[in-house]
């Protein structure tokens, strides 16, 4: 039982990092309707930015989390105008936004190649110290306590802008339907290039807290495994929905561990995605999310 | 003829690999020629491949029997994907597909028969320029019947509006299916084509990387005729080994020429107006 707990804390501190990614993806996919699958490239952006920051220039977490946040966020811009815009200005298909978004994946692979070479680099030792709380045989890390926390104060943020504020809400009405928003006066175009920007924050967020999380991870490549795993969570959520990316992802990073503490580590990712291919057979619209009329 | 033999022999595996690709890419493109997007044909080459080298390596079978061994076997498990999948639709059945794919590389990593991680290795070198040379012409004599065939037009027709299809009488559910598993024994005979000029395969042939490679020599091609994605494969093959001399910016090349074409010219590189001398005013 002890080890179940145990497991189960850590499954869900590597949960919350895979929620924060998953949810960039399920946003864009809500407002767009297509799959950004630029938003691995961004994390692993997220998490070399992060680096320089942290080891180069020497500053404290808290502004690495701001910078990354703004770096990121700027990039998403830079995608927009690069690689979505130009097709919404053509009214092309998703497929053709999914192709772009490949496309300017591989230019941000490789320049940040280019920048950070290809080794897998460390943050420095130190930057969260090495502390362990532990209650009744269940130990925890402050290091999982700081990434717990902050993507609990990201997700709140999140929560508050899309309830609480206008550009939330008017990312809400281009979701739900872009025709009638633009009507309305939403600024279209505007509201797309803030999700971007908002999304790809808090994948370089994640990419930070990746980078935390496993010591020496941190390449130029480092977006593949985590791509998969996001999908993975928004598919199992059910695409276009917030809460469900967060409970898909927090079910991923839980179910891994155990997985791998239960079962076999070899057999994790079969385990994963069969389990996927199950879901999105059975309940194409995910185990959470609601039948979209759009769709049909 | 010496000069055609000495080009040959200096990029012979070049050459053979840009026929695979075009091979790949066309069964990408009977899919979507069908309105469905699928991303697990490399998992279905990858399938292929397996099947193929188990036979002529363990048990010497020759390679023509091996490679319709594994053009069935690919086909029946794009048909078996093919069927829960059909109720998915647009971005969901890439998913779908893109989850089969992972299960297959998984399933490759870990099973005994295919190798694990390092595959299998000393395949026997069966497969030159008249297999897949041959296996490319026949396939795009395939093509260029199909698309002027009954099934061919009721493709197009589910690609263009399902539920106008359904309403003139084409069996929609049963034109889906056949997309797949043609696309299931076209990626199987390049799969097991290439592991044998290749002598090795990995569970890496499965991957996400892979089939989206594959997807991206049809939609660069051009998916308006099957020409479009024979040019795509070729040409995606011989470019980057071309621009040898800038293999540092490679992988910026491969992004920039992706959204360059996606952006400026939808209708991939095969796009007849294109080609023209002065283009048509639309």
């Amino acid at each position: 039982m002890t080890v179940f707990l145990q497991q189960l804390v850590n499954g869900i501190s590597l949960g919350s990092v895979y929620a924060l990614f998953a949810v960039g993806f399920t946003l864009v996919f809500g407002v767009l309707e297509i799959v950004n699958l630029a938003h691995p490239a961004v994390l692993a952006v997220g998490a070399l930015v992060a680096y320089t920051l942290l080891s180069t220039l020497g500053v404290g977490l808290p502004l690495a989390i701001a910078g990354t946040l703004l770096a990121t966020g700027l990039l998403g811009l830079a995608l927009d105008a690069a690689a979505f815009r130009p097709l919404r200005a053509r009214r092309a298909g998703p497929l053709a936004s999914l192709i772009t978004s490949i496309g300017a994946a591989l230019i941000l692979v490789s320049a940040a190649q280019r920048v950070w070479g290809t080794e897998p680099l460390g943050y420095p030792p130190g930057i969260v110290p090495l502390r362990f709380f532990s209650a009744g045989g269940v130990t925890i890390s402050l290091l999982q306590i700081v990434i717990l926390g902050t993507v609990m104060v990201l997700v709140v943020a999140l929560r508050l802008l899309m309830t609480r504020t206008r550009v939330g809400i008017a990312i809400r009405a281009v979701a739900e339907n872009p025709e009638t928003a633009s009507l309305l006066g939403v600024p279209f175009n505007r509201v797309v290039a803030f999700t971007l920007f908002l999304t790809s924050a808090l994948g370089g967020v994640a990419g930070l807290l990746v980078g935390m999380l496993f010591q020496g991870s941190v390449s130029p490549f480092m977006g593949d495994t985590y791509g998969l795993k996001g999908l993975a969570a928004i598919i199992l959520g059910g695409m276009g929905d917030i809460t469900g990316a967060m409970l898909g992802g927090l079910a991923i990073g839980v179910g891994e561990v155990m997985i791998v503490q239960y079962l076999s580590s070899s057999y994790r990712d079969a385990v994963a995605f069969g389990l996927l291919f199950l879901v999105l057979v059975i309940r194409p619209t995910g185990l959470l999310g609601q039948q979209r009329s759009r769709e049909a | 003829m010496s000069a055609l033999a000495a080009l040959y022999a200096g990029y012979s595996s070049l050459i053979l690999l840009a026929g695979v690709a075009a091979l790949l890419a066309l069964s990408v493109y009977v899919t979507l020629m069908a309105g469905q997007l699928s991303l697990g044909n490399a998992a279905l080459a990858a399938i292929g491949g397996y099947t193929a080298a188990i036979l002529t390596r363990d048990h010497h079978v020759p390679l023509w029997p091996a490679v319709l061994a594994a053009a069935a076997v690919a086909t029946a498990a794009a048909v078996a994907i093919g069927i829960p999948a059909l109720r998915l639709r647009g971005i969901y059945l890439a998913l779908a597909t893109l989850a089969f794919g992972e299960v297959v590389r998984a399933a490759a990593l870990n099973l005994k028969i295919t190798g694990g991680a390092l595959g299998l290795i000393n395949i026997p070198p069966l497969a030159g320029f008249w297999q897949v040379y041959g296996a490319l012409a026949g396939a795009a004599l395939f093509f260029y019947r199909l698309e002027r065939s009954r099934v061919g037009r009721a493709f197009a027709a589910i690609r263009e509006d399902e539920a106008a299809a359904r309403a003139m009488g084409i069996k929609v559910t049963h034109y889906k299916v056949l997309a797949f598993a043609i696309a299931g024994g076209l990626a199987g005979v390049a799969g097991a084509l290439a592991a044998h000029f290749a002598y090795v395969i990995t569970p890496a042939q499965a991957s996400f990387t892979e089939a989206v490679n594959i997807l991206t020599f049809a939609v660069v091609g051009g998916t308006s005729t099957f020409v479009g994605p024979m040019a795509g494969g070729v040409l995606l093959t011989v470019l980057p080994e071309a621009l040898r001399g800038l293999r540092e910016e490679r992988l910026l090349l491969d992004g920039a020429i992706l959204m360059a074409v996606t952006i400026y010219c939808p209708n991939g590189i095969s796009d007849p107006r294109l080609w023209r001398w002065r283009r048509a005013r639309r």
